[in-house]
């Protein structure tokens, strides 16, 4: 419910006027995210009355005694009246109505509500305000959610031992196995090999706070190669020794400038018309984007399946931590959690996993394939995860509430958007530029009624399962509607989506008229 | 019968083909006359027909047991582990007899029998009349007539009995110009636009050498073009490479000579011989078989295998055929080598382009018993349904599948059928269960009164129907009357869902379509319903006009109204298992997707944890 904080008072007891010559209607009045129910008593017709707050035009309340009214003018020019029982009960709904009739996006998805949920369902992790002046981490929202046991001193220290002080924090908490996914930096272990107490405790920590006896798993996006190498710079990865508990797995995840330069030879391919079949194959076998795209895949797939199979927690990380690493834990969380397939849930995923975790948006994508400016911070990391989440909604056509559609939205607004989301590199950055209250959010955009049908998979059924797709390479299908949209008429497959609105819509409408036939047999 | 020593080997196991972890299921191998079952210890039955075994072997003895491998033509591969060897040479030396028949009188449908009587029967088979396809295309007419010419198959053995030609080429002309072409194929019509006036028509490559002409030959072609009142110029389309047509010459056979025919505008269109495709199949497959392919594997693999390639020169053939009768309204000749390979490809997709019906589910059971099984496209060769030449299969009738295959996807709305529906008859050109595709030709057919000894394939494709209907189908909209595929490279798709289609790990989890014709079907019900109780309202407000109404009435319309609930909650009913059948898989096991071999890595350091076998009987809900 992402406009439940809107919402003061769910319900009241009303009289509704709808004009002069309908009957009052007396019933229990309640403010949804979407709409105004009026349900009348048991002993009335069974008939619901439903106005979408979207339809009000203004509003006004007026009190008298101890009892109140709203008058609300629809954009159909209809005058409703609303007479409430209780003025303190008259106030919040009227409240309630104007703040969800304008739908104030930048509250829609903060990741504080999920992190205070999981704080509240599990006992052992607390929302910490140590980086409110962004001190410990400039690239981490102000609320982050660490073990309750560790406290704001220990993720100081822990900070300055993880590259740009992202120390392990939550992602995601899988109920049903108790276990966590956790995303951080490489830690600081440099040539000298050092250690950290306090980030070895905060490991230790997450264990503890887990099932009893759970191992975990740390995921490096690196290979063994890699991650050793990096010790010389500083970095490292985690050592056996100091982590009991926990196993080193590395999986390799393309970054950076080669990822850019398969996006840049995939586009360059897509574009040649002529091309022979052999050259087309060989470009499309040379510019490596789909096994990038199986590779991302598959160790999401990894993480998850530590998770649910095995009962471990799983920390994850590369380098920064602001690419593969993003890739990965989001990936995961769409493949366990069926509520991160839900329209808002998505969204709120790519918020709080995405925007909030400090993925370098304006870095990272600064250009697309077309550039030829020598590419310095440009990877195209997120449009990996949207490929990724293509793949695996094709693989899964009814389980995701959205459609392709959304997916190419956020790639444009990724890249160019007239929204505030994606600017800036992190939330820091979004707070000095007061992005907030300059700009306009995307997901309000997104969330009006009109860019439904685009966005939207009218096919959805939720499906409470784990998504396991095939990472095989014959499972995998170039994205055609994100690289050939422009290069191959959409005519015959977006008349052919338009049929399965129709269908889908024909169904609702079929099965909609119930109530007018025995409306009509009513009048008799 | 004879061939069986072992009917029955238990505790055999079959190996999952993809898995690194040689992952298995045991259970019980039955060997029958016509069948190979294994049964698990789910109870799951795995049914190969004989017949539809391309190749077993057996590989070298491990020690679990003696392995087993067997190909098959619907690109099923399994891969059993019998315990014994010397069962595993019973079965083996078993299948490589009952695979590989010496007599179209031992094919199974020979003795098939699906319960009808002798009418049935032969209903069934006169469900496809191809006299009514010319009919319904408008032939006889002023121009075209129909020639008796081959009527005992004296002047062509592989060509049908009836054939189409132009009025005014008379019988003379009709002999001398089979004279001069490959096994007597002479230019035929295939295909007639009724609105265009303008024809395909198909023939053999003709015999002309480095020099030879036949003035019959030149007048049938001439012929043929003056049958077309709108354009008197005609194209001759070659479908081989120029280089092989050019070698046919040393050998007395060739392509037309510009020069000795008039009006014709001849091209070449370079679609591989049959070997080729063989071999490139064969390679395709290979490499998507293999274990731990990698993407760069499969694409350089899908390049070097040129099977796209192929696939993308058959349908750009047909589309230079479409657009010479749509654009130009000129009729087109078409030949290869011999008239019965390429020549069926690429005539029966021009006219699936130009004409929609086609693209029904009747019509196209109707194109391919016209162009394919009429014109004698040689099936038992191709196929290997009898034990002969392995230099004559080739996967040419696999490859015209996969092109509509290809144009199904570029336009989904623009076919009654489904995917299911081209699956399906690939699988019976094979299994020799019908006797539509035993023999290869009409006159070897009519020898083996394959219509009283064997059934017709279609009627029974006809029953399921519903099964391949495609949900999305505009039959009445304009923009799919000619269809102009684009046939740019990136069109061409690997066809997972036929070559792997037995690979179900590899598949999407969940199905638009089944998704899509269940609510197609609840809406058509529901609209129906809400018919009929507007009728019924209908009716009572009339009998309420004559004053009859009272109470009572009103009533009685009431205790209709559950009718709709009861069918909203039949459909329901109905609906249901349709969705737990979904369900099972819409989710799957990660142990079926080998993620690699992390498993292990997984249970390496923890003893405790042993099994990653997760049932997805457990996991549904």
């Amino acid at each position: 419910m992402e406009f439940s904080e809107l919402i003061r008072t769910g319900q009241a007891q009303a009289e509704l006027l709808r004009g002069p010559e309908a009957p009052p209607l007396r019933g229990t009045l309640c403010v949804t995210g979407h709409h105004l129910l009026l349900s009348p008593g048991p002993q009335a017709t069974p008939d619901l009355w439903l106005l979408l707050l979207r339809s009000v035009d203004s509003i006004e309340k007026r009190v008298a005694g101890d009892c109140g009214t709203i008058t609300l003018r629809c954009k159909d020019l209809r005058v409703l009246q609303l007479d409430i029982e209780g003025v303190e009960a008259t106030l919040n709904i009227a409240r309630s109505i104007e703040g969800l009739r304008l739908g104030d996006a930048w509250h829609f998805h903060p990741p504080e509500r999920y992190y205070k949920r999981v704080a509240r369902e599990t006992n052992a992790w607390r929302l910490s305000e140590a980086n409110e002046d962004f001190s410990l981490c400039p690239s981490y929202p102000r609320a982050v959610i660490v073990p309750r046991a560790v406290n704001d001193d220990a993720l100081a220290l822990t900070a300055r031992f993880r590259q740009g002080g992202r120390f392990p924090v939550l992602s995601y908490h899988h109920a049903p196995s108790r276990t966590v996914l956790l995303r951080s930096s490489q830690p600081l272990i440099g040539p000298q090999k050092r250690r950290c107490a306090e980030d070895e405790a905060l490991l230790r920590a997450v264990l503890a706070g887990s099932r009893p006896g759970a191992r975990g798993f740390i995921v490096d996006t690196r290979s063994a190669q890699t991650a050793k190498q990096a010790r010389m710079t500083g970095g490292g990865t985690e050592a056996k020794a100091a982590y009991p508990g926990w196993k080193r797995l590395h999986r390799p995840l393309e970054r950076g400038r080669p990822l850019q330069e398969s996006f840049v030879h995939l586009v360059e391919a897509c574009g040649d018309l002529e091309q022979s079949m052999d050259h087309w194959l060989s470009r499309l076998a040379g510019c490596r984007w789909l096994a990038h795209v199986k590779e991302a895949l598959s160790t999401a797939c990894l993480a998850a399946q530590g998770m649910e199979r095995e009962g471990a927690c799983i920390l994850v990380h590369g380098a920064e931590g602001t690419d593969s690493t993003l890739v990965v834990t989001s990936l995961a969380q769409l493949i366990l959690d069926p509520s991160s397939r839900t329209m808002a849930g998505f969204q709120e995923l790519v918020e709080r996993e995405w925007i909030q975790a400090g993925h370098p948006f304006q870095l990272r994508c600064a250009h697309s394939a077309f550039s030829h400016a020598r590419p310095k911070h440009e990877a195209p990391t997120f449009l990996l995860f949207l490929d990724c989440v293509w793949q695996l909604g094709r693989q899964f056509p009814l389980s995701l509430e959205f459609g392709e559609g959304m997916l190419l939205a956020l790639f444009d607004h990724a890249y160019a958007s007239p929204f505030g989301t994606f600017l800036c590199n992190s939330e820091q950055e979004r707070c000095l530029c007061e992005v907030r209250t300059r700009t306009h959010s995307l997901w309000s955009g997104l969330n009006q009624l009109k860019e439904q049908r685009k966005l939207r998979n009218p096919l959805y059924v939720p499906n409470p399962l784990a998504l396991w797709p095939s990472v095989e390479p014959q499972s995998l299908r170039l994205w055609q509607g994100l690289f050939l949209r422009w290069t191959r008429p959409p005519e015959p497959s977006e008349a052919a989506w338009e049929k399965v609105w129709q269908i889908v819509t024909d169904q609702e409408k079929t099965e909609g008229s119930q109530p007018t036939v025995s409306a009509s047999e009513l009048q008799l | 019968m004879e061939h069986i020593r072992t009917t029955k080997v238990e505790q055999v196991k079959l190996l999952d083909r993809f898995s690194s972890s040689n992952k298995a299921l045991t259970g019980t191998l039955y060997l029958t006359a016509t069948h190979l079952l294994f049964i698990d210890f789910h109870q799951k039955e795995t049914w190969i027909l004989h017949h539809h075994i391309a190749s077993v072997e057996k590989l070298a003895l491990t020690t679990s047991g003696c392995p087993l491998v067997i190909q098959c033509k619907n690109f099923r591969t399994v891969h059993f582990i019998v315990p014994r060897e010397r069962d595993c040479h019973d079965i083996y030396n078993s299948l490589l007899q009952l695979s590989k028949q010496a007599k179209y009188e031992d094919l199974y449908a020979f003795s098939y029998n699906p319960k009808q009587n002798d009418s049935e029967r032969l209903r069934g088979w006169q469900l496809i009349d191809l006299a009514e396809e010319y009919q319904r295309m408008g032939v006889p007419n002023s121009n075209w007539q129909l020639s008796d010419a081959n009527r005992d198959y004296k002047i062509c053995e592989t060509y049908p009995k009836e054939l189409y030609v132009p009025r005014i080429a008379s019988k003379p002309i009709i002999v001398g110009s089979s004279k001069f072409r490959s096994k007597g194929r002479f230019p035929v019509l295939s295909y007639y636009h009724q609105s265009k006036e303008a024809a395909i028509c198909r023939c053999s490559q003709p015999l002309s050498g480095f020099s030879a002409r036949c003035l019959e030959d030149e007048h049938l072609l001439q012929a043929i073009s003056k049958a077309n009142p709108a354009n008197h110029y005609m194209y001759v389309v070659d479908t081989r490479p120029r280089l092989n047509a050019m070698a046919n010459r040393a050998a007395g056979k060739g392509y037309e000579n510009e020069d000795n025919y008039s009006n014709i505008r001849f091209q070449f269109v370079g679609i591989e011989n049959i070997h080729v495709m063989r071999s490139s199949l064969q390679r395709l497959l290979e490499v998507s078989g293999s274990r731990g392919l990698s993407v760069g594997d499969l694409y350089s693999g899908l390049q070097s295998s040129g099977w796209l390639r192929h696939v993308q020169a058959v349908l750009g053939a047909a589309v230079v055929l479409a657009k010479a009768v749509t654009t130009e309204s000129a009729s087109v000749l078409v030949h290869c080598s011999d008239g019965w390979d390429r020549t069926s490809q690429v005539c029966s997709l021009g006219s699936l382009l130009l004409d929609p019906y086609y693209r029904t589910v009747r019509g196209f059971m109707v194109l391919i018993e016209k162009d394919w099984i009429s014109f004698g496209h040689k099936f038992s060769e191709r196929c290997g349904h009898l034990d002969g030449d392995p230099k004559e299969v080739s996967p040419v009738f696999t490859q015209f599948l996969e092109c509509v295959w290809h144009l199904t996807e570029q336009f989904p709305q623009a076919f009654e059928f489904n995917e299911a529906f081209l699956l399906q008859i690939h699988e019976h050109i094979h299994s020799c269960q019908f006797g539509n595709f035993i023999g290869n030709c009409q006159k070897e057919r009519e020898e083996l009164k394959l219509k009283e000894k064997t059934y017709s394939l279609w009627p029974f494709l006809l029953e399921d129907r519903v099964k391949y209907l495609n949900p999305l189908y505009q039959p009445q909209a304009q923009e799919f009357a000619v269809l102009e595929p684009n046939t740019v490279s990136f069109n061409f798709k690997f066809w997972r869902n036929m070559y792997h289609q037995f690979d179900r790990t590899l598949h999407p989890r969940q199905s638009v379509f089944n998704i899509i014709a269940n609510m197609n079907e609840q809406n058509k019900q529901l609209e129906n319903d809400i018919k009929d109780l507007e009728s019924q309202i209908k009716q009572c407000k009339n009998k309420q006009a004559d004053g009859v109404l009272t109470k009572e009435l009103l009533n009685s319309v009431r205790p209709e109204s559950p009718t709709l609930k009861t069918s909203l909650c039949f459909k329901e009913q109905t609906l249901l298992p349709g969705n737990d059948a979904l369900r099972t898989i819409d989710s799957s096991n990660p142990a079926d997707n080998r993620y690699s071999e992390y498993a292990e890595e997984f249970s390496k350091p923890d003893p405790a944890v042993v099994s990653l076998e997760y049932g997805v009987a457990r996991m549904t809900c």
